[in-house]
Order: structure tokens, then C-alpha cells, then sequence
């Protein structure tokens, strides 16, 4: 049998190529849900900014129905929404995504996740991708979240995004010191 | 426990995240060890990117400018698979890479060696049914980087792949058979031995196309689904 291709860095080079413009508009109009700003920013070991990084996100809809045929239940899909978006950092380490909330999805063993949207992180100095979530602070759905359940209670706030005074969802990434993220193998 | 959807990749495939050879991993490799997530639907759906619609061009970066790209000009193909063999179809392929000079096209490379005007070194092509995907571009050179005294990149594209969910992410690079340069490369060396020699393309005489072009095969093989019980 084959065996798996191994990983290496993204490098510093991939604007302008791979990344032609950015795909940070999820949710044209129509798409039913809570409209929503995320703006991620992503520092190094020692708090730095890193300003040549690459972020993905995925996420469900706002009805919690992933736009993938693995997800087969009875919910309605948005036409236009596909939920996946992916920026460059800007100078200043941030990546801005519009879209909407996403909606609970199940959990294998049972019960429901809290909503949440997958992130993928690639970097120059990173020779994997680093995947991570990112949750709502104050969404009382994360009291039961089995995912959240796993952390280390004092590591939980790195993966909750706060709202700040404008209604912008934001989330410091930090991949490495004392307030790293909490990191996922998938 | 129900079973993961797609198998785990064990620690002999992958590079650690802190590869100190390669000197921008300190600062950047996270220390804390990922916590292993049971895949939900979050992990075994991802963008399948079939709204995308590509140029039939997209794939040919010598004509992406109104002229030739300068240097060799080569075949890049194969198959992305999963490891189980199977073809992943219509998989999203993306490259990009230096010119020949080994100059990319873009902002913050440096290196003091030219442009090439007729050269952009961006490409994709969604692979067919079968997983077989077709690039045609010019050979990329070797550049120096400030890794350490006298370092430089081995010829290399760089691929992206998304497979079928958001489990199968990868991003690699290719590079080519018997460079000199691999050997002292941190970047290919961060990949353990017996996996490494995965990323080197192969010379394909078959493919080569007289007259025009050396070919080059590189197959991409993506994480795969465990057996179903029912299959046990």
C-alpha cells in the first residue's frame, strides 16, 4: 500500500500564487444566520506577531449542517455558503473572515458540540499544519461541549473568541509561550 | 469508543513541529503536545471546493504571460491517493514555485538573481476521477536562504492538497531526483528517514515528450479511512 506523503512548511512565498485573493467572505447574501466578524491574529513563541502566515477555516452553517456529503442529515443547506474561507495574515499578524455563526453539530458518542469553526494555521518555521478551534466565550452551549471537556480548564480561554466593543469576534492564536494554544491532532 | 474515520498518522511519517536545523521552527513550533480529537463531522467533512472554477490554463505556467518563461521546461504529474490505494477524485491540486533562477514572484524575496516577466510560478488543476493530475512548468532553480552559513533550497514546487475532509489537509513539497542540495537541506531532513525519499519526484522517460519536455512523476498520497468492521 501506498504510504502517507509527509508535510512540509507552506514557506514564506505562497501570497500571490496559492493564494490569489483572499476567501474571507463566507456568507453572500441570503445565507440564513447570525452574520459575524472573526478576526484571528496569530503570534509566535515569544508573543511576536507573525505577519507571513496562512489561516483556514471550516466550518458548519448556521443550521449546523457541514456542506460536505459526509453530513447527511435532514438540514438545510445555504446556496453560496460552502463554509470554508482562507486568508494571509496582514502586517499587523490578523486575518478578518465575515460569515455567520455556525450552528451545533453531534458528537460521535453522543450529545452535541458547542458551535465552533475549525482552523488550520500554516507559517514559514511550521512543517505542519496546526489545527486548532475556535469557540464563542459566553455561548452556554460550551458548558457541555466534549471537545472543551477535554482541556485543561486553565488552557480553555485560548480557544474561546471574545467579542469586542464593536461586535467583532476576536481570537488570539499563540503558537507557542506561556499562553499557548490548545492544539488538536485530527 | 467509536472508531475514527480516517487513520492516524504515526510519528516515523511527519517532521517534528521543532526542528532547531531548520532555525524558524523554535520560534514557532508549538511545545504543548495536540490533544488527540476523536474525528466528528467537524474533522471527516471539509472543503471539497467544487464551486471553484478553474481556467484550462491554470495548470500550464509557461502560459500564464504573454511570452515563454526562460529554463527548462518539464512534465509534473501523478495521482493523488489515499493510502489505501485508492485514486482521490477530483482532488483540488495547487503548486507554487520560483522561476528558474530560483526568484519567486513575490514581494519579500530578496535574492538578488532575476525576475522573469513571462513567469508567475502559480498553478492548480482539480485531478481527474482516477486522481491523475498534469502540470506543465519550467524545472524551478536552487536559491540561497539565511538558514545558516552558505544554505540553499533544493529545487523544489510546492503542492496543496485538501482531500476529501478537513482531516486530510496537507501541504508539501516536491523535489527532484538525486539533488546534490538534499543532503544538507533542514527543511527536507526534518522528515524522518525511510519517509523523506517520498517527496522526491521520479524521472519519467516514459512521460517525457520528444522534442519539448522532461517529465517528472510525483504520486501525492493522503491520509486514508480505516476498514469499517464490516470490512474487517
Amino acid at each position: 500500500m501506498p504510504q502517507v506523503t509527509p508535510s512540509q512548511t507552506i514557506g514564506p512565498f505562497y501570497w500571490g500564487t496559492v493564494v490569489k485573493a483572499y476567501r474571507a467572505d463566507l456568507a453572500p447574501p441570503g445565507v440564513a444566520g447570525e452574520r459575524i466578524e472573526v478576526v484571528l491574529t496569530l503570534h509566535d513563541v515569544q508573543g511576536a506577531i507573525v505577519p507571513d502566515g496562512l489561516f483556514e477555516i471550516w466550518q458548519a452553517n448556521s443550521h449546523g449542517r457541514y456542506n460536505h456529503p459526509e453530513d447527511r442529515r435532514n438540514l438545510p443547506l445555504d446556496a453560496g455558503f460552502e463554509g470554508y474561507g482562507r486568508a494571509s495574515t496582514f502586517t499587523d499578524g490578523s486575518s478578518t473572515f465575515a460569515t455567520v455563526k455556525p450552528g451545533r453539530v453531534p458528537w460521535p458518542a453522543g450529545g452535541m458540540q458547542a458551535p465552533h469553526i475549525n482552523v488550520s494555521i500554516f507559517a514559514r518555521g511550521l512543517l505542519n499544519r496546526v489545527a486548532t478551534r475556535m469557540y464563542f466565550d459566553g455561548d452556554p452551549a460550551n458548558a457541555e461541549d466534549p471537545v472543551l471537556k477535554m482541556v485543561d480548564p486553565a488552557r480553555r480561554p485560548t480557544l474561546l473568541a471574545k467579542k469586542d466593543g464593536k461586535g467583532t469576534w476576536r481570537l488570539p492564536i499563540h503558537l507557542g509561550g506561556p499562553n499557548e494554544t490548545v492544539f488538536f491532532d485530527i | 469508543m467509536t472508531q475514527d474515520l480516517y487513520r492516524r498518522t504515526d510519528a516515523s511519517t511527519h517532521p517534528a513541529n521543532l526542528s532547531p536545523e531548520y532555525k524558524s521552527t523554535p520560534g514557532r513550533a508549538p511545545r504543548q503536545p495536540a490533544i488527540v480529537l476523536p474525528h466528528s463531522l467537524s474533522e471527516i467533512t471539509g472543503p471539497l471546493l467544487e464551486t471553484e472554477r478553474l481556467d484550462a490554463l491554470e495548470n500550464d505556467l509557461t502560459k500564464q504571460r504573454t511570452g515563454e518563461p526562460l529554463g527548462e521546461r518539464i512534465v509534473v504529474h501523478g495521482r493523488v491517493l489515499d493510502e489505501n490505494g485508492k485514486a482521490v477524485p477530483k482532488a483540488m491540486v495547487e503548486i507554487w514555485q520560483c522561476n528558474a533562477a530560483g526568484r519567486y514572484h513575490h514581494p519579500g524575496d530578496r535574492h538578488d538573481a532575476p525576475l522573469d516577466p513571462n513567469f508567475y510560478g502559480g498553478g492548480r488543476v482539480r485531478a481527474d476521477e482516477d486522481g491523475r493530475y498534469q502540470f506543465i512548468t519550467i524545472k524551478p532553480g536552487a536559491y540561497p536562504w539565511k538558514n545558516h552559513h552558505n544554505a540553499w533550497r533544493p529545487a523544489h514546487i510546492h503542492f496543496s492538497l485538501f482531500g476529501p475532509a478537513f482531516a486530510t489537509r496537507l501541504i508539501t513539497q516536491m523535489y527532484f531526483p538525486q539533488d546534490p542540495l538534499l543532503s544538507f537541506d533542514p527543511i527536507y531532513n526534518a522528515v524522518p528517514a525511510g519517509a523523506r525519499e517520498r517527496l522526491q519526484a521520479a524521472f519519467d522517460m516514459e512521460h517525457t515528450r520528444p522534442e519539448w519536455a522532461l517529465a517528472y512523476k510525483f504520486d501525492i498520497v493522503l491520509r486514508g479511512r480505516n476498514a469499517t468492521p464490516l470490512e474487517n
